[in-house]
């Protein structure tokens, strides 16, 4: 019984932080859908969108939910900006040339944090309404800071789904990533379209943000998550956005448990161990489709 | 008022010129065909119309606008559908979807409107399944309805492809090379379509072909390119019987002998 707790307890830990991971390795995938290029910026996004929140609350004292849905507009005005300044100018060049930009754009990010008055290369933390709350039943004590990450996570991707699945706009986005050609002739702008997913895929960085401050606290490394995430992006196919969040969750879960049974140093290595054991039985990731070309 | 028609479009790439001055109009209601060897330029007329490229001179003109200057997704707006010689279809999707995601540009509603599903919302969805029906019907995919391109057959995906535009809702249906690929059955088919595209849509169709046994069945009248320029145009039987395009097709006479 004791034991089961434990687990249970581990589990769900890793359940939240995997959402996290999700919700970043969601962002990899938009922009990868779109238009074919990883975008490495993806954590620096997620770091943003927790300093601004950290602003917002911890220096203007602003209510959690304003400085969220502040934290989400800003930042999605923020992946506009940058779609239109750096990447629409970049729309044909080589795909390398793009990545390395975004690796540019990351590095950018990093330090502009360090130097804004206030932000700098200090840890921050902010509160928010669900600290030091827990739900007890029998000996399992969960926390109310874990769940909201479960319960916002699930709602934003029923929020993403229905959006892909029954708008018009959502459905564009579907039709752009698989035949950009065809949805040019559709009538649908695939600049906008390209507009868009940056938007989304920065305000998703910002969400993750805000969720992620409360467990790793607020500071410029932050960024490095997506390390993690780029894993669980790989684990679910790297086309699929279900398969995102569902890589996110193995790789959260897998680290929370070797983070408490393995020795130390496990933790951090586990998400790769995972990733390669999948990459060995199923090479397209577990959501996957093969592209099978035929001669 | 002319229909739609081309004024000396002229376009280089890298100092060979695809097409050299070429002009011809096209009449309401009629199938008009061009006709070439390969490397005429033939395809490249619709990548000009559809602004894939930039003319370096002449202009495209729809109903006496000039449409040379458009955004690529305007084109779709401005009522022009196109087919491709190598299908661009959106495979991973039903043939039902892919019929929908033609309307698209004659939608007309936002986030907001869509997420209340106004009455106006919900009548042109009504409406475009309607007339997404009515395509499966006149081109006989009932069968495929719900199965997902990528498994298709080409001709039935050739099929969908020609659906997908009238879904568009033209004025003015480009196809590119419809007969290629398909059996001497599929192509017959293909040609009665095309006369009820014509006869009962009223939509006017310019079409690029190969295949010259097709382009006699199913063209009012014929522009014949070559090496980018035109050789003659008018109607399917003079064209089709003009020395030069024999010759651009068969080669000389004496080099035959």
């Amino acid at each position: 019984m004791e034991l089961l707790n434990e687990i249970l307890q581990t589990v769900l830990s890793g359940i939240s932080i995997g959402c996290v991971y999700g919700l970043v390795a969601l962002g990899f995938v938009l922009i990868f859908k779109a238009t074919e290029v990883i975008n490495f910026a993806q954590g620096e996004l997620l770091m943003l969108g927790a300093f601004i929140s950290y602003s917002l609350i911890g220096l203007l004292h602003f209510p959690y939910w304003a400085a969220l849905a502040v934290t989400v507009i800003v930042m999605g005005l923020l992946g506009t900006l940058l779609e239109r300044t750096v990447l629409r100018s970049l729309v044909g060049e080589p795909v390398y040339a793009i990545v390395i930009v975004t690796i540019g754009l990351s590095y950018f990010l990093r330090s502009m944090v360090s130097m804004i008055p206030g932000w700098g290369t200090d840890t921050y933390g902010f509160q928010t309404p669900f600290a030091e709350k827990f739900i007890r039943t029998g000996k399992l004590v969960i926390s109310w800071e874990y769940l909201a990450i479960i319960l916002i996570t699930t709602a934003l991707i029923f929020l993403l789904f229905s959006f892909f699945r029954y708008t018009r706009v959502g459905t564009a986005m579907r039709a752009t990533s698989q035949n950009q050609l065809a949805a040019v002739y559709m009538g649908i702008s695939v600049t906008r379209v390209f507009s868009l997913t940056w938007t989304i895929a920065a305000a998703l960085g910002g969400i993750g943000g805000i969720l992620l401050s409360p467990i790793t606290f607020v500071h410029m490394n932050m960024g490095f998550i997506g390390l993690k995430a780029f894993p669980a992006a790989v684990l679910g196919g790297f086309g699929s956005l279900p398969g995102a969040i569902v890589g996110g969750l193995i790789i959260g879960i897998t680290e929370s448990l070797a983070g408490f049974y393995l020795p130390e140093g496990w933790k951090d290595i586990a998400a790769w161990i995972i990733l390669i054991g999948v990459l060995i039985i199923r090479p397209q990731g577990l959501f996957g489709i093969q592209e099978k070309k035929k001669v | 008022m002319s229909f739609f028609r081309a004024e000396d479009i002229t376009i280089s790439f890298g100092g060979i010129r695809a097409l050299s001055q070429v002009g011809f109009e096209v009449r309401q209601g009629e199938i008009f065909a061009i006709i070439g060897p390969n490397g005429a330029g033939k395809t490249t007329i619709f990548n000009c119309i559809n602004r894939f490229y930039d003319l370096d001179e002449g202009a495209f003109f729809l109903e006496d606008k000039d449409i040379s200057r458009i955004k690529p997704h305007e084109v779709a707006e401005i009522g022009i559908a196109r087919t491709f010689q190598n299908i661009e279809l959106f495979k991973n999707t039903t043939v039902l979807d892919n019929l929908i995601l033609g309307q698209h540009r004659s939608r007309r509603s936002n986030l907001f409107t869509e997420t209340l599903f106004t009455p106006f919302v919900r009548k042109q969805e009504i409406r475009g399944r309607e007339k997404a029906e009515e395509i499966i019907d006149f081109l006989e995919l009932e069968a495929y309805r719900e199965q997902r391109v990528i498994n298709l057959p080409y001709g039935v995906q050739k099929t969908v492809e020609l659906g997908r535009a009238l879904a568009m809702e033209p004025k003015l249906l480009l196809l590119d090379e419809p007969s290629s690929g398909l059996n001497v059955e599929e192509a017959e088919d293909l040609s009665f379509w095309m006369n009820d595209i014509k006869e009962e849509l009223g939509i006017t169709i310019l079409l690029v072909e190969h295949n010259m046994r097709f382009v006699q069945q199913v063209s009012d009248r014929v522009l014949a390119l070559d090496f980018g320029e035109v050789i003659t145009q008018g109607s399917s039987q003079d064209v089709l019987n003009h020395p030069e395009v024999m010759k651009a097709y068969l080669g000389e006479e004496d080099a035959v002998a």
